[in-house]
Parts: structure tokens; C-alpha cells; sequence
């Protein structure tokens, strides 16, 4: 690894001003467990790093008058744990559990899992189903970017250099809905999924669809939704054929890349493949 | 770039380290420490061999970097296992920690070097955990990767210092 200089803000306020001071070469951590291996790689190369770790209120996870707030210094493992987690949606709870290792899962946070934004990362997969919204800050400004306005590319993010992910907030789910993470892990546990895909509906008293969002990971350069395929359900009944044709829509969505893990045209495949194995849970 | 003095607990001893602060915890724990138990693998959080607790939690200190730790943080290490002069009654003999006996008996260690950071993953489980199923052991030591064993001795060994504990 390179030389840096590193500094650590007791407060948010102090963190946003250093990083205001010199946006371009000054790099924020959290957990740490991305950005200590892409130093390493020298992949970057940052003059400053910013340590966050003291800034505890940044660590919050609770529920508001909208819905459940997640703290961005929340970990993986204290997201999997919390009964407000659970609570909201227990697929979510078992999203963070099924991220990499123990040891991965009580460093990494929520805020660098999505600021680094890996398309076959697990959390943003979820947490798009379920209409997450990121709340990013600046020493100037504050603003909300829903999840699919903040993956931009592969690594990349629509946050600017002075901003800062502060936390991510989760509109209150419809009465009754129902939600799923599905993630192909053909290898080993501790491994990126193959492809994975998260699937939330609500069905009316008839059983039509009145709320469906199918989002997809592994599956392009950004974690993705496939908006056709949740239109496709809206307002019917989900039986087995729209299933199918929401299946098939989720595959055509999706722009994967040949990699250890497979074929482009396996992971496409795979994709409506589990599409259709988290819709059926959860019709 | 100048060395900075940390404040590390590692195995119950108060230490001043003059580090790095680019230098991660396991470099500080070999080359300020001369704590060796503690494996370089992959350096990219994938197997396990560098795994040592901090306040008990397993954590891979090739991605951790000594200033994220609290001031007053407890680091273990596979050193902090034994127990100097708790042996026999009346020794100065060293007693091994149940895991480090069962791995022994078990024949749960060939070449070795997996065997500190499945130590320290087996002993974070049992801390919480102190009666684990076969498949709550394979996730705790799922990431610790052992190339000579094929793992069922050392799941074996992990169930038996269970039991003696």
C-alpha cells in the first residue's frame, strides 16, 4: 500500500469539511474491507483517507415516521441482527447474513457496500426492491438519490467527491406485502452470487398484483431492476404464467458479462431461472 | 512518511507501536509485534489465515487497519490462546487451549498454515456459541480456507473442544 495521510473526524460536520477541503484525492472509509484492497492493488491511490469510525450516530438503525432509517456505518452483521431490520422485511435481515464471511460481515458497512458500488454485491439488490433511498450529504448540501439514480456504472456512483453516504432510508412496505432475496451461489457459501434477485409484491383481496418490484444483482454494471417485468404482474393474478412472462422480462433486462462465474447467456438464463423461483415464494 | 505511536491491547498487554498508518493490523501484530501465529494468505480478505479478534469479534486483519480499532480495543491473537503457567498444579508449563489440543488430537492441522486463523474463527464461535451444530461450524469457518484437510478433522476438532469445555 501506498503512504496516506489518514484522519479521523470526531463529528459528521468535522468529516464533511475535511473532505469539502479536498474532495479529488481524499478517500472516505468505513469498514474498510473494499477500499484497504483496492489500495493494496493500487487500484487508488488516495493523498488523505478519511476514518469514519468515530462518528457513532452514523451507525443508528431505527425506525421513523416513513418507514426504517440504516445508518451508513450500520455492518452487515449488526443489520442482520436488528429486530427493526427484521421487522420491516426478514429478507433484508437475511440479504445482510448471506454477504461473504463472519469476519467481512462485522467490518464491512452498509454505506461502503453501496458507495462501492459492486453490481454482485447482495445489499443494493434488496434494498432497490424495496424502494431504498440513499441520504447523502455534503458541507453545503443534503440530498436524496433513490437507489437506481445512485449506481451509475461498474464502481461507480452518481455521489459527488464532497459528498458523503450518510444513511439509507425504507419506505414503509404496502400492507401485506410479501418479500424475498434469492441468491445462486453454485460454488461456495462465501462466494458472489452467480446471480441473485430480490422480489417484493402485495396482492389484493382478488389476488391481483398491486405492488411488484423485482431487482436483480450479478446480472449487469449495476445492480438493476426490471421494470418491464414488475408491469407485467401489476393487476394480475400471479399464476404460473406470469410468472413465466415476468421471468422472461427480468432476462431480457438483464446485460451480464462472461466471467469465472459464468456465461453471459448462463447468467441471463439463470436470471429469469430465479426470477421465477422468488416470484413463486412469494405469490 | 513518518511513524505514528498507536495504542494497541493485543493478548491482555498494553502496547505503544511506532506504525505506518498506511501499515494494516497484521503487518503492525508480525513486524512491530513479532507476533508471527497471525498467516499473511490472500492479503484480500478471501481465506481466513490472518483472521485475529478484536473485542472477541473475528476480524481479517489484512483489511484492518490499526488506527480503525477502538483505543481501548482488545486484539487476540493465536499467541493469547495458551495459557503460560496454568499447566499442572505446581508447573510453569503451558496449557494449551482446548481448540489447540483438539486441533492436535485431530489431527486437524497438516501443513499448518490455515491453522491460526481456524483457531481464532472456532474460538469466536464457541465464545457465543459454545454447543454448535456441524452446519453452524461450516459457516464460521466458511472463508477459512485449508488446502490439506478437506476440513472434517478440523470440524471434528472444533466439536471435541466443545465438549471439553
Amino acid at each position: 500500500m501506498r503512504p496516506f495521510d489518514y484522519l479521523e473526524p470526531e463529528t459528521l460536520d468535522e468529516a464533511l469539511a475535511l473532505l469539502a477541503d479536498d474532495p479529488d484525492d481524499t478517500l472516505v472509509m468505513a469498514g474498510g474491507t473494499a477500499i484497504v484492497i483496492l489500495m493494496k492493488q493500487d487500484l487508488i491511490r488516495p493523498a488523505r483517507v478519511i476514518g469514519l469510525r468515530r462518528i457513532a450516530p452514523l451507525r443508528a438503525i431505527g425506525a421513523t415516521d416513513e418507514g426504517l432509517r440504516l445508518g451508513a456505518l450500520a455492518t452487515h452483521g449488526a443489520l442482520a441482527r436488528s429486530p427493526e431490520v427484521r421487522g420491516h422485511a426478514a429478507a433484508l435481515a437475511s440479504t445482510f447474513a448471506a454477504v461473504a464471511t463472519v469476519r467481512i460481515r462485522e467490518q464491512a458497512t452498509l454505506g461502503g457496500n453501496l458507495a462501492h458500488a459492486d453490481p454482485a454485491q447482495d445489499p443494493p439488490v434488496t434494498l432497490l426492491a424495496l424502494d431504498g433511498v440513499a441520504v447523502a450529504r455534503s458541507k453545503t448540501r443534503a440530498r436524496r438519490i433513490p437507489l437506481d439514480a445512485l449506481f451509475v456504472d461498474l464502481f461507480e456512483t452518481s455521489l459527488e467527491p464532497d459528498e458523503l453516504l450518510v444513511a439509507v432510508e425504507l419506505p414503509r412496505l404496502p400492507v401485506g406485502a410479501r418479500a424475498t432475496y434469492k441468491k445462486f451461489l453454485p460454488a461456495t457459501l462465501d462466494d458472489y452470487a452467480t446471480v441473485s434477485v430480490a422480489a417484493v409484491v402485495a396482492t389484493d383481496a382478488t389476488g391481483a398484483c398491486t405492488h411488484a418490484r423485482i431487482a436483480l444483482g450479478g446480472a449487469g454494471p449495476v445492480p438493476l431492476r426490471a421494470r418491464a417485468a414488475e408491469r407485467s404482474l401489476l393487476r394480475r393474478r400471479l399464476d404460473d404464467a406470469a410468472i413465466r412472462e415476468a421471468a422472461a422480462l427480468a432476462a431480457a433486462a438483464t446485460d451480464p458479462i462472461d466471467d469465472l462465474r459464468g456465461s453471459a447467456e448462463y447468467k441471463r438464463a439463470m436470471a429469469g431461472v430465479w426470477t421465477a423461483r422468488a416470484l413463486r415464494e412469494v405469490a | 512518511m513518518t511513524k505514528e505511536l498507536l495504542q494497541l491491547r493485543v493478548n491482555g498487554e498494553s502496547h505503544t507501536v511506532a506504525a505506518e498508518p498506511h501499515h494494516t493490523l497484521l503487518e503492525v501484530l508480525r513486524e512491530e509485534l513479532q507476533l508471527t501465529g497471525t498467516k499473511h494468505g490472500c492479503e484480500l480478505g478471501e481465506c481466513g489465515a490472518c483472521t485475529v479478534l478484536v473485542d472477541g469479534v473475528p476480524v481479517l486483519s489484512c483489511l484492518t487497519l490499526p488506527a480503525q480499532l477502538d483505543d481501548r480495543a482488545e486484539v487476540t491473537t493465536v499467541e493469547g490462546l495458551a495459557r503460560a503457567g496454568e499447566g499442572a498444579p505446581g508447573s510453569d508449563a503451558t496449557m494449551l487451549h482446548p481448540l489447540q489440543t483438539a486441533f492436535a488430537e485431530e489431527g486437524a492441522a497438516q501443513c499448518g498454515y490455515c491453522t491460526p486463523g481456524m483457531l481464532m474463527a472456532a474460538k469466536a464461535l464457541l465464545d457465543t456459541n459454545p454447543r454448535p451444530s456441524r452446519d453452524e461450524i461450516a459457516h464460521a469457518i466458511s472463508g477459512n480456507l485449508c488446502r490439506c484437510t478437506g476440513y472434517t478433522a478440523i470440524y471434528e476438532a472444533i466439536e471435541k473442544a466443545a465438549q471439553a469445555r
